[in-house]
């Protein structure tokens, strides 16, 4: 059966470039970071050597780059260690209702230790609008969290307009840019953010490394505690394998990305015009213009988005939808919910987010299987206006 | 050649497994299936992360990825509270003993998993059930009782009909709960030792009250009374009683006494003698037959008043949108809100709703 994967705002494949170069860290190269000898030496410069190639692809200082386990744990981090330490200068919280939840779940969490938290709504594009963060602000407010980009429309929010006033108003800005880092430029420098989440297996490295930028000065409760690495910030032996093709993939889209990035972003225009040309009753979640140049999300009418998933599933071709409860059932999107999307439209949205691999004829193939899926699954559609009509062709 | 592709319901238990693993040996394509049916870690106390729901999706998972076939948990939340929980909860307010387990298989499994197969391309549906499905060459579907009696479910299958019945699968509906067990040891099925699951599936932490009380059913004291209306006591709700209960009780008297009846409007529970749990006939509605229509309009027949009774000989009358059920010899504790099901030999004819108070001998 042929596959095609368009769920990359889920996972990415390993870069080939990528995978070459890690072999000898999987053999001679073994050491641990913090041992003083030869072994750990050799390894601590690899890490730091990534260190400085993030650095350069945001824009930021090396050692304001912090290692962690991944995109969740940076949220985390980010979250709990500026409430725990700045917890007696205020108990409020700024967010958005479309976090992904590493960053939903730690602001419960912290309201169940007395914090309060605002979470401003978007707009039917699914974007936090500057004013409202500005209007949620008060004087207890101690830290503010939006998303870059959200990662189920790929809708980008105006981070340097919200940093701006949330710097004005001399609160701290965090921003979780797992999905907008190597898709659409960032330059933490000029950027009125604080904290900034990356991860590595977003973008062609390897799962299990993620990293939180955190701008010289600002000082975090740690989480995590143990040795001394990361100069104290998180504990525990670095995935070196991980950070390692991190550092790789960061360095790549470096000098790649525009290039990748408008490959991407024909083929997904391409995708959707297909889409859009050929299957009636499409709606499409997010912003059409203001969006990662990869991700399209539609809401297919009449028929749900569990059915088409599955189905498109069985004929190889990987896309996602809503979000996964504990149990691995869908629910309907509380992101889509926030947008004001009409309920019974968010259960037949599909997600499809392009990236390295898919080629021309990978879209084609897709949107001929999803064509069929739709045709099949609202013939069968006692809603489907059209279901006979459907049925006889 | 690839086979034709079948749904197989998984629970997680070792019948399902091993039913969806036979489907495989006969050469259908088999997509393992499990329903979400409830969040469970709303109703379950004390018991954070260890839900044992979630462990029974793990262990069906388990099993798929050791048949190397596709498995899917499918969101059925919205259809479980809409056809199972609100009717036995609005069951048990108007003081009716509900069975939630048919209307599970009525509804949930096979009519929502039914319409799913169709979604996903698929010829039917398959369940770990012990119960036997006959498919005559004229295409017409007869239901019969599991041939190993201690297992048997076909109670909980009376309101199928033949139409359904041809595209419904039970792969272990002859076997014995030990080849079944068997089967799945030889094949490394990681399930083969499994504990049977016994309780209504949502009652998590095994008492309704509890469950009713969460569910906005509040419980108020009310009477014990006799037939003729004398008060015998208090009780602390309808709740918690059913016909033919014993137990419990807290009510001192000459001879034992039992529930004979529940006037839920009153909030009053009616006690009797053992005698007076005794019924002659019962009333029997939303019945429905696995040919799709009663063999006659007056006929004889096994019927059973709840899961686990062995059967009683009876003559039933059929009466419009109810039929009534004459048995030769008065039956104890004729519940409303149970299901009756109709015999004849090991086939099952049909079956409907036990109706308002049966009547008793006196």
């Amino acid at each position: 059966m042929r596959k095609i994967y368009l769920d990359h705002n889920a996972t990415t494949p390993v870069h080939p470039e990528i995978r070459e170069a890690i072999e000898p860290y999987l053999s001679e190269q073994f050491g641990n970071p913090s041992s003083i000898h030869w072994a750990g030496r050799d390894v601590r410069k690899e890490v730091e050597d990534a260190r400085k190639e993030i650095a350069s692809f945001f824009g930021c200082q090396p050692l304001e780059v912090v290692f962690t386990s991944s995109g969740t744990e940076s949220d985390n981090l980010a979250l709990k260690g500026v409430a725990f330490r700045k917890g007696n200068a205020g108990k409020h919280i700024v967010t958005s209702q479309v976090e992904h939840p590493a960053v939903m779940n730690s602001c419960r969490f912290l309201e169940a230790k007395g914090f309060r938290v605002t979470y401003v709504p978007v707009n039917r594009y699914g974007i936090v609008e500057p004013d409202s963060v500005r209007k949620a602000l008060t004087p207890d407010t101690v830290l503010v969290s939006v998303m870059y980009a959200n990662n189920e429309t790929g809708s980008v929010m105006p981070i340097p307009e919200i940093g701006e006033i949330v710097r004005n108003a001399g609160v701290l800005m965090h921003t979780d840019a797992v999905q907008a880092a190597g898709k659409i430029p960032i330059d933490f420098a000029a950027l009125p953010v604080d904290m900034l989440t990356f991860s590595g297996h977003k973008v062609n490295a390897l799962k299990g490394a993620g990293g939180l930028v955190i701008r010289k000065g600002i000082e975090l409760e740690a989480l995590i505690h143990g040795g001394h690495q990361e100069r104290g910030r998180r504990g525990g032996t670095e995935n070196v394998v991980g950070i390692i093709t991190m550092g790789k993939a960061f360095q790549l889209l470096r000098t790649g990305m525009e290039e990748e990035v408008a490959g991407i972003r024909r083929l997904r225009d391409k995708f959707e015009k297909g889409l859009f040309g050929r299957i009636p009753e499409l709606v499409l979640n997010g912003h059409p213009t203001e969006r990662l140049p990869n991700t399209v999300n539609i809401s297919f009418r009449f028929v749900e988005g569990e059915a088409m998933l599955l189905n498109l599933d069985m004929m190889g071709i990987a896309c996602s939808s809503g979000s996964a409860c504990t149990s691995g059932s869908l629910e309907p999107s509380p992101i889509l919910m926030a947008m004001g999307a009409d309920p019974t439209d968010s259960q037949g949205a599909l997600r499809f987010s392009l990236g390295l691999g898919n080629t021309e004829a990978d879209v084609e193939y897709a949107i001929d299987a999803i064509e069929t899926v739709v045709n099949k699954l609202r013939a069968l559609s006692p809603l489907y206006p059209g279901a006979k009509e459907a049925k006889a062709r | 050649m690839r086979g034709k592709r079948i749904l197989a319901a998984m629970s997680g238990g070792v019948d399902s497994s091993v039913a969806a693993l036979l489907l495989q040996r006969q050469g259908w394509e088999v997509i393992g299936i499990s329903m979400d049916l409830y969040d469970f870690s709303k109703v379950t106390k004390n018991r954070e992360g260890t839900c044992c729901s979630l462990d029974d999706l793990y262990d069906a998972r388990r099993v798929c990825d050791t048949l190397h076939i596709p498995y899917y948990v499918l969101n059925l939340r919205d259809e479980f509270r809409r056809e199972v929980i609100d009717p036995f909860v609005r069951e048990y307010s108007t003081g009716r003993t509900p069975n939630p387990c048919i209307l599970c298989n009525e509804h949930l499994k096979f009519r929502a998993l039914l319409r799913k197969a169709d979604e996903l391309g698929a010829e039917g549906v398959a369940t770990g059930h012990y119960a036997v499905i006959r498919r005559e060459p004229s295409g017409r579907c007869r239901l019969f009782a599991a041939p190993d009696e201690s297992k048997d479910q076909s109670y909980f299958l009376f309101s199928l009909d033949s139409e359904r019945l041809r595209r419904i699968h039970f792969p272990v509906g002859e076997m014995r709960k030990d080849e079944v067990r068997r089967i799945a040891e030889a094949a490394g099925l990681p399930v083969f030792e499994k504990r049977e699951s016994q309780d209504i599936c949502f009652v998590t932490d095994h008492s309704y009250t509890e469950f009713l009380n969460r569910s906005g059913i509040e419980e108020k004291e009310g009477q014990f009374l006799d037939r003729a209306g004398n008060v015998l006591g208090t009780h602390k709700g309808v709740l918690r009683f059913t016909v033919g209960q014993r137990k419990g009780l807290g009510i001192a008297a000459k001879e034992p006494l039992y529930v004979v009846a529940i006037d839920a409007e009153k909030n009053a529970i009616i006690l009797g003698t053992e005698d007076e749990t005794l019924s002659v006939s019962t009333r029997v509605g939303r019945f429905s037959f696995v040919s799709g229509i009663s063999p006659a309009r007056e006929f004889r027949a096994t019927v059973k008043v709840r899961f686990r009774h062995p059967g009683a000989d009876a003559t039933v009358h059929m009466e419009g949108d109810h039929f009534r059920v004459v048995f030769d010899s008065p039956q104890r504790s004729v519940t409303p809100g149970q299901a009756l099901v109709l015999y004849e030999g090991k086939e099952v004819l049909g079956g409907g709703w036990i109706e308002c108070e049966s009547a008793s001998r006196s």
